[in-house]
């Protein structure tokens, strides 16, 4: 395909020339930088995702046994929230600079507002009488947390870590202005040089990202609560 | 630490706060684009919420308007426009299209839910005293509802400052010029003016919040007349909703 080498003598006649929004050519041509920013793109995510959870577990176990300590994430997180991901991101740069640990920072602290919250309600929704149980048995306060209080409170913290997740994977294209957004490096790319097929391109591999992982997580929460799936 | 002294030497410049490019003409468009598409959504989102919530009818739409909100990026759904043929591309309308958008969901949902979490029985209670349709809607649910709408708006708006900054990827106006201006530079990156402009849209988007909550009390009726201690309703689970998004 010679002609594809050479664009400035080829004929005006495919969909990169008349830069259609659906181009078969580009996906041949350039798929691979595609596959390339997903594949970023899902990194900075999971990453993000891992150390929220990370830190917002025991934020939650903290803030469920101290009442000041809920008050105080519960404020903190959620001031961190109305932040636009923008100035967030550029107030880290002076401490992380232009890097992807920079937008990995920002989305950790953003993904935490949801998790906290979403343990705290699942902790605080445990039945009193089941707690109580627990103890007759002779649950230790260890025990009782890992084995008995997290597990009821998992379908609440699972909505949670899916909103975060889906939520987080729209959010990593803003990366793009430390110059680490995954697909969204691709569709400024595609902004600045007009380029249709690559913008809708990386536009609709972001939703599917964020679909297909919130599939896998409804999967996942399936797996963790058995008692669940007849109710 | 010339790092802070730079900063502070950046809002100490006063050729930052004047001319078309000063922090005060780009507060004026800021706020004019969150006001506007604010009003447009709000026009669309919150009689439809109330209309969708007193029928019970399309509540799958009304909550799943959210989820997918949600999952598209801001960012894509801009850029998307701009390179659209004209009325769109790089005008007020691609603008005032896109911060819509964003805008529509969470009024639509919380709007929904406010209305649907609306005791049926005080319902049934108002029907049954003779009300009308109307009459439930706007007497009954409406002031029920308020808490529940009023975080819509809080949060729709905040997004939509947040969205109006990031706007300025794609050559829109607004305070996040500053930030674009200030890693578009010949001299390479300004991180002084970029901190500054960051701090200044951090602020202001907290201050905004601030400034709806305060408004969502003032305006919940249930609030106002069990604040002046009439009226023995529980006080609303507000609490237990979750942050709509984050942009």
């Amino acid at each position: 395909m010679a002609t594809l080498r050479l664009p400035v003598v080829a004929p005006a006649e495919n969909c990169l020339v008349s830069n259609d929004w659906v181009c078969p050519l580009y996906l041949q041509t350039r798929g691979d930088q595609l596959v390339e920013a997903t594949r970023d793109h899902l990194v900075l995510v999971l990453v993000s995702v891992l150390l929220g959870v990370l830190i917002a577990v025991p934020l939650a176990v903290l803030g469920h046994r101290v009442r000041r300590a809920r008050s105080l994430t519960i404020g903190v997180t959620t001031v961190l929230y109305t932040i636009p991901s923008i100035a967030l991101f550029f107030l880290i740069v002076p401490m992380l600079g232009l890097s992807a640990a920079t937008v990995i920072a920002g989305l950790t602290l953003y993904t935490l507002t949801v998790l906290v919250r979403n343990l705290l309600v699942g902790l605080e929704g445990v039945d009193p009488e089941v707690r109580d149980a627990a103890v007759g048995m002779g649950y230790g306060r260890r025990r009782l947390r890992w084995q008995v209080e997290m597990p009821l409170a998992l379908p609440s913290a699972m909505a949670g870590l899916r909103v975060a997740t889906v939520s987080t994977v729209a959010l990593a294209t803003i990366g793009t202005v430390v110059g680490n957004g995954g697909l969204g490096n691709v569709i400024s790319r595609g902004l600045q040089a007009n380029f249709r097929a690559e913008v809708l391109a990386a536009s609709v591999l972001c939703v599917v990202l964020a679909v297909v992982l919130d599939l896998l997580l409804l999967l996942l929460q399936r797996r963790l609560t058995p008692w669940r799936r007849t109710a | 630490m010339s790092f802070v002294g730079d900063v502070l030497a950046w809002f100490a410049d006063p050729s930052h706060w004047q001319g078309a490019a000063g922090v005060p003409q780009l507060f004026v468009e800021h706020v004019g684009f969150t006001a506007a598409s604010m009003g447009i959504a709000t026009a669309v989102a919150v009689p439809l919420g109330l209309w969708l919530g007193h029928t019970g009818r399309g509540g799958v739409l009304a909550v799943q308007v959210s989820n997918i909100g949600r999952a598209v990026p801001t960012l894509a759904v801009l850029v998307i426009l701009v390179l659209l043929p004209e009325p769109f591309g790089r005008s007020t309308t691609t603008a005032l299209v896109a911060f819509t958008l964003f805008a529509i969901p969470p009024m639509l949902t919380n709007t929904y839910v406010g209305m649907r979490e609306v005791d049926r029985d005080t319902v049934d209670a108002a029907r049954g005293m003779g009300m009308t349709g109307a009459q439930v809607l706007l007497r009954v649910e409406l002031p029920l509802a308020t808490p529940l709408l009023m975080n819509g708006v809080r949060v729709a708006a905040v997004q939509v400052f947040a969205t109006v900054s990031i706007a300025a990827i794609a050559a829109f106006g607004g305070l996040g010029r500053i930030l674009t201006r200030a890693t578009g530079g010949v001299g390479g990156t300004d991180l002084a003016e970029l901190v500054a402009g960051a701090l200044i849209i951090a602020v202001l988007a907290v201050v905004l919040d601030l400034l709806l909550a305060v408004a969502s009390r003032a305006v919940d009726p249930v609030g106002r007349a069990r604040a002046r201690g009439r009226g023995g309703v529980p006080p609303a689970e507000v609490d237990a909703e979750e942050p709509a998004a984050v942009t």
